[in-house]
């Protein structure tokens, strides 16, 4: 039993560890901070052209969506990362993360939000054309307020699943929470870092998780 | 501003008078020639008709004879295959029209409302005031006030969608519409999907606005008020206008078949 809160819970190493595990989680922010409203306006983008009524936006919005759902983020990640300097693109670990997670997110977000739009009845179109209002304004202060709501909690557990997506750029070396973690690890030769971050991303995340979870449950009743 | 004159005959010619101001003398709404398709099935089969200023038109016939495709068309929801219309005297389908421009003139009242949900009465009205005739907040909610006003719900102004009844969403549905002040409203069955104990109110605002001058060109099945209130009855079968006139001949003395026919369904109706 000692030996176990030894190995997973030394408090002297998590304290060691702590610098670098907050620069880790300083990273990770900074990678969601990028992320997260990049693939929501990409995701709207996705979702506008997958339900035009031109076919020629439609066809392939559809197919690109499918396609990066379909990839596992971290196949697209290396690939990104490792495979295009075959031909010739380089880029920085920080640079292919953002890239991989942003195809994967905006593709995932244009699904949500697809649903969203498609929540909303041409009635509500009808009526604000109706008066006057141009195809953007009623976008604007019609139609998306109002999927926007229908798909909250989609929107936001899609959001959970990109905040835990960015522990796989520690395979690139990029020194976000995870990583960090793993390196305070090797150097220390004890698990308690890991626990902390773990922790780190319960404290981050469980709050968000809870909250969803009553939200859907008012939903449902 | 000249184009009406050197645009196509059109078959009015007691509207043509010379060198007044386009579209003085001219009804307020005319439909002319007008078709439509769906696919292989052909809504409107050459469809002609002129409100006058002022006037309360209704609009008759059995379901699916194609009386909402004729109402959509004339504010463009609904794009024509063929034909003209023109509002005070302007043509308004073609393709240089400004369909925005246009339909801030033309009022839409609709069978289910069709109210914005997430918000509250006032902004239902003032959206539009704000975004389409640039009123600053002040204005807007001072006009949106008067709106509610005239359909009795002064004190709604607060109130979702939700929390109001079907007759109150479908007045502050009107109040939408009349506060961009429009030359003309259109009404699509604005009564059919009410409670009958509601149906009065929505009626009796519609009397309002027709004695406030309104021009209107109404789809709808209340024959009573129709008998009492409207200036005209126009009948429609299988995409054609087949017989048009005061309401009290075509009520007590229909000349098409299918009008009688029509009728003497929903004379022993409510
Ligand atoms: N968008 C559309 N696509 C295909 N067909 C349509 C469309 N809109 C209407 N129609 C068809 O056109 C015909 C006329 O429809 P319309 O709604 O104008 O009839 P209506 O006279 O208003 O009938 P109701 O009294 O039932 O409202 C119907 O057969 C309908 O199915
Ligand atoms: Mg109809």
């Amino acid at each position: 039993m000692d030996q176990l809160i030894q190995q997973f819970f030394n408090i002297d190493i998590m304290v060691q560890a702590l610098p670098t595990i907050l620069r880790g989680l300083g990273m990770t922010l900074l990678i969601c901070a990028v992320v997260i409203p990049l693939g929501l306006a990409g995701g709207l983008m996705a979702a506008l052209a997958s339900t035009a009524r031109s076919r020629w936006l439609r066809w392939p919005a559809v197919a690109l969506v499918d396609l990066f759902r379909a990839i596992p983020p971290l196949v697209l990640l290396i690939f990104v990362y490792a495979g295009l300097p075959f031909a010739g693109i380089r880029l920085s670990p920080f640079v292919a993360v953002a890239i991989a997670f942003l195809l994967n997110n905006s593709s995932y977000y244009g699904e949500v939000f697809r649903a969203g739009l498609i929540s909303i009845g041409k009635g509500q179109w009808e009526a604000a054309r109706s008066t006057g209002l141009t195809q953007r304004q009623t976008l604007t202060h019609v139609i998306l307020p109002q999927a926007t709501r229908n798909v909250l909690p989609d929107l936001i557990s899609n959001t959970v699943e990109v905040v835990k997506l960015t522990s796989l750029a520690s395979v690139v070396s990029l020194g976000e929470l995870l990583h960090a973690a793993d390196l305070a690890r090797s150097v220390t030769y004890n698990a308690s870092p890991l626990t902390l971050a773990a922790g780190v991303y319960l404290v981050l995340l469980w709050p968000v998780v809870r909250l969803l979870s009553r939200y859907q449950r008012r939903i449902a009743v | 501003m000249s184009k009406t004159t050197t645009r196509p005959a059109v078959r009015k010619p007691e509207a043509e008078n010379g060198g007044a101001a386009p579209g003085a003398g001219r009804p307020t709404l005319e439909v002319i020639g007008l078709r439509k398709s769906f696919g292989t099935l052909e809504v409107l089969k050459n469809v002609s008709l002129a409100v006058e200023k002022s006037e309360m038109v209704f609009v008759l016939g059995r379901s699916g004879s194609g009386k909402s495709t004729m109402l959509r068309c004339c504010n463009r929801l609904e794009e024509p295959d063929a034909g003209e219309i023109l509002l005070e005297g302007q043509p308004i389908t073609g393709s240089g029209v400004n369909l925005d421009k246009v339909r801030r003139r033309i009022g839409m009242v609709f069978q289910g409302f069709n109210l914005y949900p997430h918000l509250d009465a006032r902004r239902n009205i003032t959206l539009a005031l704000r975004k389409v005739l640039k009123q600053s907040r002040d204005e807007a909610d001072t006009r949106a006030a008067a709106a509610l006003t005239r359909v009795g719900l002064a004190d709604k102004a607060g109130n979702y969608p939700s929390q109001l009844s079907g007759g109150q969403q479908q007045r502050v549905a009107i109040a939408r519409a009349i506060a961009l002040e429009p030359a003309v409203m259109l009404f699509d069955e604005p009564t059919s999907a009410l409670d009958p104990e509601l149906v009065g109110d929505v009626l009796g605002v519609m009397r309002e606005l027709k004695e406030d001058g309104m021009t209107m060109l109404v789809v709808s099945h209340e024959m009573a008020f129709a008998r009492e209130a409207a200036d005209r009855v126009v009948f429609m079968a299988d995409g054609h206008i087949v017989e048009q006139g005061p309401p009290e001949d075509l009520f007590t003395n229909p000349q098409h078949e299918s009008t009688r026919a029509f009728l003497s369904r929903y004379s022993y109706g409510p």
